[in-house]
């Protein structure tokens, strides 16, 4: 469904080259769910706005549902749906009008949009607020009509940018549900960029880690855990020579050289820590504590670029430059 | 589930989606009309007692240049719906889908037309048991000349809006800048003839003076005078810069 081989975007911001996204290859089957996961400013959203035609490659090609972005961009658009990062609705129509003019804009007749428009505000919640303005619409309410208004003409692939930024809890919960279940019911491919790392790890089925406009790692959640991260194990004892006495057998059964975690205890990275421990307790009279911790992509992330996603995400990264300030 | 679509089909499409508020809401058309009525209520009184002319003729005079007044400062400020819809996405949304980027701005521009003759007319018809009288014919080409200055100058706001993306702050400065000196050249409110050199051959460029004279012929039912004819002229003129430069900005927008 998606294909792209060397794909570049490089901006110019100040009279200073930026080089969003470096030689980008990618390729997607029909029915992947697939996240590209990175901070602020990695290329996730350029990479996104590249395949959706809305910002042209600087080199490289797309091919986007089996037409090329660049030489044929009405009809990828024709067969993709966009969610963006902002709302979708403008601010002075009404809920079910929107839906209407998208239909419209995408070819449909009048009937086929509104009888579309019906099922999707009954399936996302929204049929008792058709006829309400969208400025009067809460945060989830408009993301769940920038889903449906996504949706409209039934696309092949679903593209959505940072789908859940700035939601509650609970209607990212609900987000997901519907996008999950669209999956279920048509097979949809749905390609998303997030910074949520549980939501990476819960909901999609590969992810791309991109950092600095590269693509540094694309496997399954699970796989990149283990073969990046792996379990961490720290084993607390009662003194400093009780710690120091263990580190010949911690090495023995673990089979990787234990590190100093505090002057009484030792920490050991495994693949398979659930199956380690119980060993390891039972080798060691002395052990006072043992812990078992799973690896998250954020330690993923860390193995890849020995940096937090977290601190990248907390501290304000420069945004994507946009296409305004752009000399293509 | 899709079928072909065509730029024709587009603007219409996108023109039926801005009307929608509209259409929606009727009443926000004469809630707008809140300052021309100002100008009729507080301007015309000063004018009408400042001149020796009966009130009939001042009012002759002064009406069909509150109707280019009403296009002037509604139609000015419609690319600021356009800069707020870039801001929040919902322009983004309409770059994904399958329109000729031409109807975006066509589309928008025609949906001008719309609403300047409805207030026009409704401004005219209230003036009339003031004393304000109104050649019928002369009445509907004059709306319809004014509603083609508003697609050019609607044109031209929404390209001032393409170019301020992300600088709201530089389409309402120019926006004001500009429209001020458009409005008082255009002896809209005053004759010019009593002014300097300078100002009269200023207006002689402004294409909103052309359209003031000829609505001013036209609602008296003049439709020999050449200032209908120089009217229309300055109004196409500006119709299709407007247009070509919207739609050059609004390729450029993705």
């Amino acid at each position: 469904m998606i294909r792209a081989r060397g794909l570049t975007k490089q901006f110019t911001v100040k009279r200073e080259r930026v080089d969003a996204v470096t030689d980008l290859d990618l390729d997607v089957e029909r029915g992947e769910l697939v996240a590209f996961l990175g901070p602020n400013g990695a290329g996730k959203s350029t990479s996104l706005r590249m395949l959706t035609t809305l910002l042209p490659p600087t080199s490289g090609t797309a091919e986007v549902a089996g037409y090329n972005v660049l030489s044929d961009p009405a009809q990828v658009r024709r067969r993709i749906g966009y969610i963006g990062q902002g709302n979708s609705a403008g601010h002075a129509q009404r809920v079910r009008d929107e839906l209407l003019s998208q239909g419209a804009f995408y070819g449909m007749t009048r009937a086929g949009a509104a009888a579309r428009a019906d099922d999707l505000l009954e399936s996302l919640d929204l049929a008792p607020l058709a006829k309400r303005a969208v400025t009067a619409l809460s945060g989830g309410q408009r993301r769940r009509l920038d889903i449906a208004l996504g949706l409209i003409h039934s696309p092949e692939i679903l593209f959505l940018d940072e789908p859940s930024t700035g939601l509650d809890p609970q209607s990212r919960a609900n987000l997901w549900q519907h996008i999950l279940e669209l999956r279920r019911t048509h097979g949809t491919t749905i390609f998303l960029t997030t910074h949520y790392l549980d939501e990476a790890d819960q909901f999609a089925e590969r992810i791309l880690v991109m950092d600095h406009g590269r693509v540094i790692a694309d496997d399954t959640a699970t796989a990149l855990k283990s073969t990046l991260a792996g379990d961490v194990i720290t084993l607390g004892f009662e003194s400093e020579a009780d710690a120091a006495a263990a580190r010949t057998t911690v090495e023995r059964f673990t089979g990787a050289a234990p590190s100093v975690a505090s002057p009484t205890a030792l920490a050991v990275t495994v693949p398979d820590g659930d199956r380690v421990l119980p060993r390891v307790v039972r080798s060691l009279d002395t052990l006072a504590t043992a812990a078992l911790r799973q690896p998250t992509l954020d330690d993923v992330f860390l193995s890849l670029t020995g940096r937090s996603l977290r601190e990248e995400s907390a501290t304000t990264t420069p945004a994507e430059p946009t296409a305004e300030k752009v000399d293509a | 589930m899709s079928t072909t679509t065509s730029p024709v089909r587009d603007t219409w499409n996108v023109a039926i989606r801005e009307l929608r508020p509209v259409v929606r809401d009727p009443f926000s058309l004469i809630f707008s009309l809140l300052q021309p009525i100002v100008f009729l209520g507080l301007f015309g009184p000063l004018l009408v007692g400042g001149s020796d002319q009966p009130v009939g003729e001042t009012l002759a005079w002064f009406v069909p240049g509150v109707l280019v007044m009403i296009a002037l400062f509604g139609v000015g400020v419609t690319g600021s719906n356009l800069l707020y819809e870039m801001q929040t996405g919902s322009h983004e949304r309409t770059l994904v889908a399958p329109l000729s980027r031409s109807s975006l701005l066509i589309g928008r521009a025609l949906k001008e037309m719309v609403p300047i003759i409805v207030q026009a007319a409704v401004i005219a018809l209230v003036t009339i048991p003031f004393g304000f009288t109104v050649n019928l014919a002369g009445m509907i080409v004059g709306l319809v000349l004014l509603s083609l200055f508003g697609l050019g100058f609607g044109a031209l706001s929404y390209t001032l809006a393409l170019a301020s993306r992300n600088r709201d702050w530089m389409f309402w400065g120019v926006q004001q800048a500009t429209i001020f000196p458009l409005m008082i050249l255009s002896g809209l409110l005053l004759p010019l003839d009593n002014g300097p050199e300078w100002m009269r051959v200023a207006a002689a460029v402004n294409p909103v003076r052309y359209v003031v004279d000829a609505e001013r012929a036209l609602f008296a039912g003049d439709f020999g005078s050449p200032s209908v004819l120089w009217g229309f002229a300055a109004a196409a003129v500006l119709a299709v810069v407007g247009l070509a430069v919207g739609i050059r900005a609004m390729k450029r927008s993705n």
